[in-house]
Formats: C-alpha cells, sequence, structure tokens
C-alpha cells in the first residue's frame, strides 16, 4: 500500500505565487478536497501533483514509489481526453491499453467502467455524440479503466446531473475502500465522508 | 515496448477513424507534384530533369501538412497530459507517434512517388533511385518532425512556425534525396548518397526522440 505526502509544497505561475508551504499526507483510504476561490491555485496544485508542472518549491511523492511499469496516479484536468472521432468503447479501450491491461482483463475493465457511469447504453456510439455530461462520464470512466492509487481529480462533477454526481461519489468511496488515495478539487459540495480540508486563497496575494 | 504498439496502434486508428486521415497527405502530395507540370510547361526533357527535385521538396511539405496534428490534437483535448501521467515511457510515446506519422504519410509517398515520376517523363533508373531514396530518406522527416511539432505546443499560429522551425533541418535529407536520384540517373552509382541517407536516418532514429523527450518535459511549463 502506498502513502501519498508533500512537504513545503510551492506553486506559482510565473512571478506570481500562489500558494506556499503546503503539508498534508495521505494514508491508503484517506481523501483530500481542495476548495479555494477562482484563481487560488487549485488547477495549479494538483498539476504539479501530478508532475505536469514543475513545483516552485518543495516536493510531492508518492511512497513507495510505482513500479516502472505501472500507473502510479489518474489525472483527470478541465479536459476529457475524448477521441471524438472513436466509439465509447474504444476510448475507455485505449485507457485500459496504457495502462497495459490486454485480453479478457481489459474486457473487464471496459465493462466495469462503463457500467459504473452508467455508459452501457453509449458504448457504440462515436464520443462525438455525447452530451456534455455523457462526455465528463466517460473521461471519469479513465479512473476505473486501469488501477492507480492515487487520483487527481480537477473539478469532476462539472456538467454532471445529480444521479451522475452520485455514480462519480460511489466510485471513490469504492476506491478509497480498495486502499486507493483521491485529490479533488471543487466548487460543488460533494458528499466525501472525512476527508481532509484544503483551502487555498488566503494565504497569500499579490506577486513575489 | 508494449507502450510503443498502443501508441502507435491508437494513432492509426485514430488516422483510420477520421475522415481522409490516412490518404490526405498522398493526396496533396500527388497534387502537388501534378501541378508543376502546368507551370513549366510539358516539355519531357525539362520534366525529367525536374522531376526528383519537385517529388522530393513535395515529399517535404506532404509531411509538414501532417505535423502539427501529430501532437496538437493531444496537446488540446487534454490526451497529452493522460499519456504524460501514464506508465508509458516518453521515448515510447514520441518513436509510436513518429512510427505512425510515416505510416500515414511517408509510406504511402513511397507508392505514389514511382507513378507521379512516370509521369513527369523520369527515366527507370532516375525512380527507382527516388524510392530508395524516399524509402530512407522520409522515416527521418518524421522523426525529426516530432521534434518540432512539440515545441510549437502552445504556441499562436503553430503551423507556420512549425515550417519555419523544421524545413531547414530538413535540407540534408532533400540534398541527398536528390543527389541520389541524379547520380542513380547518370550512371555514377548511387550507394554513396545512399549511404548517407542511412546514416542520417540512423543519427535521428536514435537522437530524435531523445530530443523529442525532453521537449515534452518542458511542454507542461510553458502551458
Amino acid at each position: 500500500m502506498q502513502t501519498f505526502s508533500t512537504t513545503g509544497l510551492c506553486g506559482a505561475r510565473g512571478d506570481h505565487w500562489l500558494f506556499e508551504d503546503i503539508d498534508f499526507s495521505l494514508s491508503p483510504g484517506d481523501a483530500l478536497l481542495v476548495t479555494g476561490p477562482n484563481g487560488a491555485g487549485k488547477s495549479t496544485l494538483l498539476r504539479i501533483l501530478a508532475g505536469l508542472l514543475p513545483a516552485a518549491d518543495g516536493h510531492a511523492e508518492i511512497m513507495p514509489a510505482s513500479a516502472p511499469d505501472s500507473t502510479a496516479l489518474h489525472y483527470l484536468g478541465h479536459a476529457n481526453a475524448i477521441k471524438l472521432a472513436l466509439l465509447v468503447e474504444q476510448n475507455i479501450g485505449f485507457w485500459a491499453s496504457l495502462g497495459l491491461i490486454g485480453g479478457a482483463e481489459k474486457a473487464a475493465a471496459i465493462e466495469q467502467a462503463l457500467n459504473s457511469f452508467n455508459l452501457l447504453e453509449l458504448r457504440d456510439l462515436p464520443a462525438r455524440f455525447l452530451s456534455a455530461g455523457q462526455k465528463r462520464r466517460l473521461a471519469l470512466s479513465r479512473l476505473l479503466a486501469s488501477p492507480a492509487p492515487l487520483w487527481l481529480l480537477d473539478e469532476p462533477t462539472t456538467a454532471l446531473d445529480t444521479a451522475s454526481t452520485a455514480l462519480f461519489e460511489r466510485a471513490v468511496a469504492t476506491h478509497r475502500a480498495q486502499g486507493g488515495m483521491a485529490i479533488v478539487a471543487t466548487h460543488q459540495p460533494l458528499d466525501i465522508p472525512s476527508a481532509q480540508q484544503l483551502h487555498l486563497g488566503d494565504m497569500l496575494s499579490g506577486a513575489a | 515496448m508494449r507502450h510503443l504498439l498502443v501508441i502507435l496502434t491508437q494513432d492509426m486508428r485514430l488516422a483510420r477513424a477520421e475522415a481522409g486521415g490516412v490518404l490526405l497527405a498522398v493526396q496533396f502530395f500527388a497534387i502537388g507534384a501534378l501541378i508543376f507540370p502546368l507551370g513549366l510547361g510539358p516539355s519531357a526533357e525539362l520534366l525529367g530533369r525536374l522531376g526528383a527535385g519537385l517529388l522530393s521538396v513535395m515529399a517535404l511539405f506532404a509531411t509538414l501538412l501532417a505535423l502539427d496534428r501529430m501532437f496538437g490534437q493531444e496537446y488540446e483535448d487534454g490526451s497529452l497530459d493522460v499519456l504524460l501521467t501514464s506508465a508509458c515511457p516518453l521515448w515510447a510515446i514520441v518513436l509510436g507517434k513518429s512510427i505512425a506519422h510515416w505510416l500515414v504519410t511517408g509510406a504511402p509517398i513511397i507508392v505514389a512517388a514511382p507513378l507521379l515520376g512516370l509521369l513527369l517523363q523520369m527515366s527507370n533508373d532516375a525512380i527507382a533511385g527516388l524510392a530508395l531514396a524516399l524509402l530512407l530518406g522520409t522515416p527521418t522527416l518524421s522523426l525529426v518532425g516530432a521534434v518540432g511539432a512539440i515545441l510549437i505546443l502552445g504556441a499562436r499560429r503553430g503551423s507556420v512556425l512549425l515550417a519555419l522551425l523544421v524545413l531547414p533541418l530538413y535540407i540534408p535529407v532533400l540534398i541527398f534525396m536528390v543527389g541520389a536520384v541524379q547520380s542513380a540517373e547518370t550512371g555514377i552509382g548511387l550507394e554513396a548518397h545512399v549511404s548517407i541517407l542511412a546514416a542520417i536516418l540512423l543519427f535521428a532514429a536514435v537522437l530524435a526522440p531523445w530530443a523529442s523527450a525532453a521537449a515534452l518535459k518542458m511542454v507542461g511549463e510553458v502551458g
């Protein structure tokens, strides 16, 4: 089982410091809710945690480190990462393959991902025909297409209706029950029980 | 290695799924080569002499055409974030996409070039030389092009910038491709030029994925 922690993490965009000295530590099954006004640096924090942006200072790490061939984390940003020309099922299939899942295991993973986000009826549809909410559900199903201990979710419930939000909350609960960790940046009230809280935005202002 | 196949398969599937995706570059190559005689006049002697150069330059342009989509779409739709955070090594992303790009542009061009060579009144020796030169030259174009395709991510008017960035790097390949055809035609033998094209390809196969991987690491920092 892996844990995830940050020490003295600072984030900046250009010369503008967004946050500094973020320390938290997640054990298996833990969740962290990141809140804060627009522009507080929630997305920047998640991108730094995902390794897509360099931290201005400090560091974040998964301990013990994941094996080279296994996916350490799933990052879900504002963009859905969906290929509109491909079918719903093909999109999920690619994500499963990317996690090096093949054969019968892959078929099962696709089935489970479709089922968990209520996409079974849409499986043979090209993704370009989906509505905004359906696209978001498809994007979320990537989390289940292949296993990863850490989920980094940036506004995951954008465009989702209440029923779909409940599906998402159930997926997070299942992930945590299996020893996974989740970090969720959101503006909406989400039912993620006993989650740690991190509020950005009132720590710093102005340029450094 | 399995990751490389995953990336390659996905790109080929995408090329097929998008209308005209696979044949777009070769169609551009053909129409470009066919337009030249209209401008230059129908003199068989002139066309035969210029044919190799025309087709080689058109091959560069056709390669360029599909280059900005190589990473551009992934960057815009968020797929690049998914690839970069997956366990897929950077070299596999780059090499997989370069090979897919070659299969969609370079390979069809190699098939089409001899036919267009006939139309342009090139001699049989010259056509055979051109096919061999393209076979060794076009993979280099895809590999080197990938570096440029990554560097322009996030830039406005990226495709123009891409042409300015990549075409100068294509010059050595162009020179030796045309040189190979000329030496085949004059009977000197094209071994020297072909060897150099092969050497350039080997260099590119080793160095370009490495450079592309380094460029990929910087994408997040500017984006």
